[in-house]
């Protein structure tokens, strides 16, 4: 417990000195992607990892928040903050009607299910013209702003968007050592056996889809005030897909694991620019790689990788010990 | 305490249990026996909501539970152990134990993502608890073991340790001595009259007859999904179809 709270102010500390040492730039942009992708991630792993129940519709709830908070601000001229919590609750209450008939499906069903609500998402998001200004996009979405300071630096942005990132962790973090957590867990390893300790699994894998979306319509709003400009392309099927490798990559169920997941997959395209043409296919190798010789995800991979070279190392120089 | 009403339990166009009647005696332990396919863990099944009667009732103190789902049941405090251990593999054996408590703690998703005060308080009396039913069964020095990794003597007793922690009135176990060594098996029979003298009502399906014969006091004889019959150990014993059940006719 108490070692959990101590990662955990590393992790913020770092977050919020990070920008010292980077001292503004394209980096600084990069990251504030960094932060609103590991939002995604987390909501999506407290689904995937957690209860174990798959989505590969998770985009369908960013693009949700996102053009909630778009529409609402830019067409109706409501009040930002207001949008978002107009967002994050409407989200929340669709995430929940949803969730209890397509939750009711498991494995390739649950996961043909999502993949579908992200498609018909999708799909209105490029029709309703009127409404989202369909395939071109929607523009003029003002920024947050508090008092009389607008956040529109990247700096600012920074801050703004690592704030809720932050608490989502810590949110997040909570709940999975608690004891929705563990009976989220008890789903994912035997439900028949949850259901048997009075774990009332239906309404719990609801719960935490609900949960789930919310978080990604928080990401949604985030994006679209700070961006300032949203098109259906950004929460295609696509996304979801790249959202469910940060998750894996990461490591599943590991909360840390989806920030890192999500950093490695916002960052390496942007390192990988130097090979030019051939960038995609050095990104695509490199997820190969990392999930056929790290199946736990980096998380868990990366400590076991540098223990194995340590004792693998440690023999050698013990020998040499003895024999001087 | 616990009666089952003509219970009939069809498959396609197989019948599994048909017209089975009985009732469980508090405070006792009762022996469900029978030979491979009579239809002894359907029943379990039956009583413990994982399936619907085909017809029939189910009567717990007095109440109709028939098709209640299980969770609703282990509000009512009904348990049920699994003849295949159904552990929960990726968490410790205390966690394991910790969910056994679900039904005795209240905090919801929020007060859980907040750390509310209560949640806190709560969560340490869980964790009391859990370490109890830990001692209980005697594996509390394995209590942060991760349960996948359990030899599966322990496996079992963590299992019953978890029914346990949900305070039941019945359990119901479904062969726990499968798998056992004779040593684990008569530490069984002593944990299983300690689960009695706590005041639990226990009913197993059981294939270690000795094992049978020592502990109940009232056994169920199915076969092909029929009753055939119902005693005391030693009338059991004695009885004639029970024996050609067993050994077949001559």
């Amino acid at each position: 417990m108490k070692k959990e709270m101590l990662k955990f102010f590393i992790f913020a500390t770092i977050i919020i000195i990070a920008p010292v040492f980077i001292k503004g730039g394209y980096l600084m942009n990069v990251l504030i992607f960094v932060g609103i992708y590991t939002i995604l991630a987390v909501a999506l792993n407290l689904l995937l990892g957690l209860a174990g129940q798959i989505s590969l519709g998770q985009a369908a709830f960013f693009g949700l928040g996102a053009y909630l908070s778009g529409v609402l601000t830019a067409t109706y001229t409501v009040n930002p903050w207001l949008s978002m919590v107009i967002a994050f609750v409407t989200v929340g209450v669709i995430a929940f009607i949803i969730g209890f008939p397509i939750l009711k499906l498991r494995g390739h069903y649950l996961a043909m299910a999502t993949l579908g609500m992200g498609i018909i998402v999708y799909i209105v998001f490029n029709e309703t013209v009127d409404l989202t200004g369909g395939p071109s996009g929607l523009s003029g979405i003002p920024r947050l702003s508090i008092g009389g300071m607008i956040f529109d630096s990247d700096l600012k942005s920074y801050y703004l968007v690592w704030f809720f990132t932050i608490v989502v962790i810590l949110l997040s973090i909570n709940l999975a050592s608690s004891r929705i957590g563990r009976a989220l867990r008890a789903i994912h390893d035997s439900e028949v056996a949850a259901r048997i300790m009075g774990v009332n699994a239906r309404l719990l894998k609801v719960e935490i889809f609900t949960c789930s979306g919310m978080f990604s319509a928080l990401a949604g709003s985030l994006y679209a005030h700070t961006v300032t400009f949203i098109s259906p392309t950004s929460f295609g099927f696509n996304v979801s897909i790249e959202l469910l490798t940060m998750v894996i990559v990461g490591g599943l169920g590991s909360i840390y694991g989806s920030f890192l997941g999500a950093a490695i997959l916002t960052l390496l395209p942007e390192f990988f620019r130097a090979f030019q043409d051939y960038d995609i296919i050095v990104y695509g190798i490199t997820l190969i790689v990392i999930t056929m010789f790290m199946p736990g995800g980096l998380v868990r991979g990366v400590p076991f990788m540098v223990l194995s070279m340590y004792n693998k190392l440690r023999p050698a120089s013990g020998s040499s010990g003895e024999g001087g | 305490m616990l009666k089952i009403e003509q219970v009939t339990k069809i498959f396609g166009g197989l019948k599994a249990l048909s017209d089975i009647s009985f009732s469980l005696a508090a405070g006792e332990i009762t022996g469900i026996i029978g030979p491979n396919g009579a239809g002894k863990t359907t029943l379990f099944n039956v009583i413990t909501g994982i399936y619907s009667p085909s017809s029939g009732r189910v009567f717990y103190e007095g109440k109709d539970i028939t098709g209640f789902p299980p969770e609703k049941l282990a509000r009512l405090s009904m348990v049920r152990t699994f003849q295949g251990i159904e552990l929960f593999g990726q968490m410790t054996v205390l966690e394991n134990v910790m969910v056994g408590l679900h039904t005795k703690s209240h905090s919801g998703i929020i007060a859980s993502a907040l750390k509310l005060p209560g949640h806190l308080r709560e969560e340490r009396r869980i964790r009391e608890r859990a370490s109890y039913w830990l001692e209980f069964t005697g594996i509390i020095d394995l209590a942060t073991t991760e349960a996948a990794n359990l030899p599966f003597g322990k496996g079992r007793l963590l299992e019953i340790a978890r029914a346990m922690a949900i305070e039941p009135y019945i359990i119901l176990m479904d062969e726990p001595a499968a798998g056992l060594n004779s040593r684990e098996t008569s530490d069984l029979a002593e944990l299983i009259k300690k689960i009695k003298d706590a005041g639990v009502t226990v009913a197993l399906v059981e294939h270690d007859m000795e094992l049978v014969m020592e502990i109940c006091s009232r056994i169920i004889v199915l076969n092909l999904g029929h009753k055939i019959a119902e005693g005391t150990p030693r009338e059991i014993q004695e009885n004639e179809k029970v024996i050609t059940a067993y050994l077949g006719e001559d």
